[in-house]
């Protein structure tokens, strides 16, 4: 009979030391606990700096992959009260639009329209959010897909805000080192300021929502108030990046409510794997960078992206950063049976 | 049982298309009693119970709960004057564990308003609900994901999770069934106990034995209509019962 082996799973030995309150005794697990944060913050940090070795292309490049970081997480954050959004764009082009018209028409600063932006944008697509939240699952995604695509021919037709041309001429940001920190700290503060919020009282109660919201419900807590303020705080994000990208683009028009904005977050957050926040920004991360390299194939480009993306999906189903914390604080071992 | 009523149904009637699912169906339950709603499968009880939580409104009726009718009202504001159920099917948050399963209801702002607008201690009073209802407190158990748990566990988390909210007025929508012989005989105390510390209880079974132990008096459900209500004694000898259960001789 031939020999049958099982793939067996075992925490490393330095990560049930760390487990432990008295672990941090030495430097290696200290390290050990703190490298899978501060590497890649430090590499994001200091990538502004290296303009001379990876050029102007990928720095402008690091802004866009945070803007869709942004957009990924706000449907992450979404997607852990249960809310599937297949319409982040709604958030993207609210943010930005506003953005823009509160820069051309009034002529403030970038330094107040951002904010205000993002502020008002996130208020605006919650509002128009709010029938429908007592919608789940497909009913759902459908209406959040609906939205932006209907936002946006809404001002082609009737002109207003720029009509079909959009509004260009918009405030410049003051320079590229603004931008790249800007985006790069935003897409930080939301990135652990989500995993912490996920894991207070308050974000046990949205994955309970997620899971059961009936149960929610019978424990004297108003479920609704909850999707309304998470479905914010996600608006919030996903506004904030419409905001910078206008002053980014200078521009704002019809393509803010573009699918892309809305697919291509969704993406990432799945590839990176969902509910864990630093998966969404992991996907982003590979997504778009990976998405301006194949540039160079021309009209290829999307076949070789599709087929990336497929490959990464199968894969890996349970997304990258799960896989990569197995791998962090697991070995394997095959063991004989039978 | 003193102290009066804390529950009055008034002739609450609910139609579901054209089936009635509770037709005219008033009782009332006095501070400190133990109520057994029983009756056949498609009875209405499960029904009864939405009506009451607020799950279900009512087409017409009266659900008065210490003096107010709370008939068609929110579920979360139902569940914040004290009244709390567990679910038939124990659908708990199965990505989180047991003890998170609980620091949900206790972030509730009933539960913070009683706990005197302090929250401290909160990990106290979630380990405390668990090892209540038969968690091994020193155990990995109440620490494990829900998804991971066996269906009497999950059965008691629900009754834990009631308990959280420190009700006046507990619903259990058959707390027993999917649960074994031992677990069933390891929980009934429990309930027994909450009941001689004052809870009113209504308890929906199909366990007639276990429930006719414990109950000070048991209605019967058939159709949606109340058949009878009366003592365990009383509704065990009734003719109507027994019609409802076995069938009745004369339709064949």
């Amino acid at each position: 009979m031939a020999m049958r082996y099982r793939k067996e799973r075992l925490d490393r030995g330095i990560k049930v030391r760390c487990d432990d309150v008295f672990a941090l005794s030495s430097y290696r697990e200290v390290l050990y606990l703190a490298m899978p944060k501060v590497l890649p913050v430090a590499i994001l940090l200091i990538f502004p700096l290296l303009k001379g070795v990876v050029g102007l292309y990928y720095e402008k490049a690091l802004v866009i992959t945070c803007a869709i970081s942004l957009l990924a997480l706000s449907w992450d954050l979404m997607a852990s009260v249960g809310l599937i959004s297949l319409g982040q764009a709604l958030f993207f082009g609210a943010g930005a639009y506003l953005t823009g018209y509160l820069n051309y028409a009034f002529k403030l600063s970038p330094i107040l329209t951002i904010p205000l932006g993002t502020i008002g944008g996130a208020l605006f697509s919650t509002f128009l959010l709010l029938p429908v939240l007592r919608l789940r699952g497909v009913y759902f995604a459908i209406v959040t897909l609906t939205l932006p695509l209907l936002l946006g021919r809404f001002i082609d037709t009737t002109k207003i805000l720029g009509g079909g041309e959009g509004i260009s001429g918009l405030s410049p940001l003051p320079n590229l080192w603004f931008e790249l920190y800007v985006a790069i700290f935003a897409m930080l503060v939301c990135l652990f300021g989500f995993r912490r919020l996920i894991n207070q009282d308050y974000g046990l109660v949205l994955q309970g929502i997620r899971d059961n919201d009936r149960a929610v419900m019978s424990g004297a807590i108003n479920i609704y108030r909850f999707k309304v303020e998470a479905v914010f705080i996600a608006g919030l994000a996903g506004s904030f990046a419409g905001a910078f990208m206008t002053h980014y683009y200078q521009f704002v028009g019809i393509p803010a409510f573009a699918m892309d904005y809305s697919i291509v977050p969704l993406t990432a957050a799945v590839l990176g794997g969902p509910g864990t926040f630093a998966g969404s920004v992991i996907g982003a991360f590979i997504l778009v960078p990976l998405s301006e390299a194949l540039r160079g194939f021309g009209t290829l480009r999307v076949v070789f992206y599709s087929a990336i993306l497929i490959i990464c999906v199968v894969g890996l189903p349970e997304g990258i950063f799960h896989y990569m914390r197995r791998k962090y604080h697991q070995f394997e071992r095959r063991r004989e049976i039978g | 049982m003193e102290d009066g009523s804390i529950l009055e149904v008034e002739n609450v009637t609910k139609w579901f298309g054209g089936v009635a699912a509770i037709i005219t169906v008033s009782f009332s339950l006095q501070r400190g009693e133990l109520l057994g709603v029983i009756g056949p499968n498609g009875s209405g009880k499960t029904t009864l119970v939405n009506l009451l939580t607020g799950f279900v409104k009512p087409d017409s009726g009266k659900v008065i709960y210490q003096g107010k009718d709370i008939a068609g009202q929110q579920p979360y504001k139902v569940a914040a004057l004290g009244i709390a159920r567990t679910f038939q099917m124990a659908k708990p948050f199965y990505q989180l564990s047991a003890f998170k399963n609980l620091i949900i209801p206790l972030y509730s702002p009933r539960v913070k308003k009683l706990r005197g607008g302090k929250y401290g201690n909160r990990d106290d009073v979630a380990i405390d609900l668990l090892e209540d209802v038969g968690f091994e407190r020193d155990s990995f158990v109440p620490y494990k994901v829900a998804s991971s748990l066996p269906h009497g566990y999950l059965k008691r988390l629900e009754l834990a999770r009631c308990l959280a909210l420190r009700p006046d007025l507990l619903i259990l929508d058959e707390l027993f069934s999917g649960m074994s012989m031992s677990e069933v005989a390891g929980t009934l105390p429990i309930i027994e106990k909450l009941n001689t510390e004052g809870l009113s209880i209504i308890m929906v079974e199909h366990r007639l034995k276990e429930l006719f132990r414990i109950a000070h008096r048991v209605m019967v459900l058939n159709f949606g209509a109340k058949v009878v209500d009366g003592s365990p004694r009383q509704v065990m000898d009734s003719d109507a019962v027994k019609a409802a259960y076995l069938g009745d001789e004369d339709e064949g």
